[in-house]
């Protein structure tokens, strides 16, 4: 492979998209993808609280009415700041990702700076927006970014139309098949300045919810030791929450009468 | 009709080769020292924003000297060719040695092709994942390649600095030692470098994915030799 040089008038400056485009045609896409079984993912949500914001997702994704994955991870970190997570069609969607976390880093070392988060958010968008011919043929990708707001001491949530369109929430987001009945039962639960481990419940509790009324979400699975995808991200940075965590609190909410 | 005068081609590569170095010595030197977690990168810089040593890859850093705007250039492809081959193929097939490759071969052509060569010097290191796998790879003018295991130093003063390091370098060195000796080589018996004149990166094995981190205002105060 030889160093990727451009004239002044074809250089791609920081956007790794561009850098791809000019290095690598583009990937040509079936024509008619909804007769396929397409492998989606399914409920993410996102809540701010005192410190930052949460962000969590289930484990299924499915194929029509197959379950086709029981451990798929949805919440991933964008950059040390912020976190994307995904509902829809899993394959674009996790290209979409990684395409994305790759875009924020190439930013930053090309250009010596972070982007704001502002910034970051109106990425993703296009990134959304570049994929409107494949969710017009069945290939949607719907994402929810989150991230802490250095510049605003917060932090903030995006959630995205096909269209990428970008809508900034002030305190709760969800998206995916069973985001009606999550994002109501983080609607109720919601108060301002929630502590991490309050947040941490309510998006618990929601998931719980949602998969007892979504097929296409999973709940937990407490004998495969399978919990959702949760994740803070505060001024100190992305973080997961782990399983020993999850297990004890998933416990809790059962035992506190969840399950009736 | 006028013949153009024979130049032997010797003395066209010398004269190219001369102007180079010529570029390379107007401007401040950079080391490259391995201690015991990485790769320790000093450079005399005093300017905040206008970076010598910057990260290339997860594990893989740059260091240039000479004329800014050549070796940032090469620095931006270094950065594009690293993040395309980790897209197509995978993070760990990233390594130094293909880059340093790459710019053996960009540098190397223009030296012979262009007009003019380009007035700089660069550094290519690698932090593995044990210290016997670390790797720094210097890079000149005129596209040679010079495999170091131990430290690397790169710059017009670049013979009196290397005399100065070979004395104070020795396996095993922790941060502070190894920033001990790579300023005090730069700095010379007769001057002494504050933390506002040097530009100091480590590529440490202890940073996670990304091991590249700028040692800065009051941690590099701290660890320099009072």
């Amino acid at each position: 492979m030889t160093l990727p040089t451009f004239s002044s008038s074809d250089d791609p400056g920081p956007s790794f998209a561009d850098l791809l485009k000019r290095t690598r045609p583009t990937d040509a896409l079936p024509e008619r993808a909804h007769d396929l079984a397409i492998t989606h993912g399914t409920t993410v949500l996102g809540v701010r609280y005192a410190d930052g914001v949460v962000m969590a997702g289930d484990r299924r994704a499915t194929s029509g009415n197959l379950i086709s994955h029981k451990t798929m991870e949805k919440v991933f970190p964008a950059d040390r700041l912020s976190g994307v997570a995904i509902a829809g069609a899993a394959g674009p969607a996790i290209e979409m990702v990684k395409l994305f976390q790759l875009q924020l880093e190439h930013y930053e070392k090309v250009e010596g700076a972070v982007l704001s988060l502002e910034g970051k958010a109106n990425q993703l968008g296009q990134m959304v927006r570049g994929n409107l011919p494949a969710a017009m043929q069945g290939l949607a990708v719907v994402p929810l970014f989150a991230g802490y707001d250095l510049r605003r001491a917060q932090g903030r949530l995006f959630e995205y139309d096909v269209t990428g369109g970008r809508y900034e929430e002030l305190d709760h987001v969800a998206s995916g098949s069973g985001s009606l009945h999550a994002g109501t039962v983080v609607k109720l639960g919601f108060r301002d300045g929630l502590s991490r481990e309050e947040a941490i419940d309510l998006v618990l509790h929601a998931l719980y919810r949602a998969a007892e009324e979504d097929s296409a979400t999973g709940g937990p699975d407490l004998i495969r030791g399978i919990f959702p995808v949760v994740a803070t991200i505060t001024a100190e940075g992305y973080q997961r929450v782990d399983d020993a965590e999850l297990r004890t609190r998933v416990e809790a909410i059962i035992a506190g009468g969840a399950a009736g | 009709m006028t013949m153009p005068f024979y130049v032997a081609p010797e003395q066209v590569m010398k004269d190219r080769a001369d102007y180079a170095r010529k570029g390379i010595a107007r401007g401040r030197s950079a080391v490259a020292v391995l201690y015991t977690d990485g790769i320790l990168i000093a450079a005399e810089n005093s300017s905040a924003t206008l970076h010598k040593v910057s990260e290339i890859y997860d594990r893989i850093a740059f260091a240039g000297v000479g004329k800014y705007n050549e070796f940032d250039q090469l620095r931006i492809a270094g950065v594009r060719h690293a993040d395309l081959k980790g897209y197509q193929y995978s993070r760990e097939d990233v390594d130094a040695r293909g880059l340093a490759n790459a710019y053996a071969q960009m540098l190397g052509q223009i030296f012979t092709h262009e007009m003019k060569p380009m007035e700089v010097e660069i550094l290519v290191a690698e932090v593995g994942l044990d210290a016997s796998l670390d790797q720094v790879f210097h890079i000149l003018y005129d596209g040679s390649v010079v495999d170091e295991d131990t430290y690397s130093v790169i710059g017009g003063d670049a013979e009196a600095i290397g005399a100065r390091l070979e004395a104070a370098f020795q396996p095993g060195l922790d941060l502070a030692g190894a920033l001990g000796a790579a300023v005090s080589a730069l700095a010379g018996p007769d001057r002494t470098l504050t933390a506002g004149e040097l530009e100091v990166a480590v590529l440490s094995r202890a940073n996670g994915r990304r091991a590249f981190r700028r040692v800065e205002d009051a941690e590099l105060v701290a660890l320099l030799p009072t």
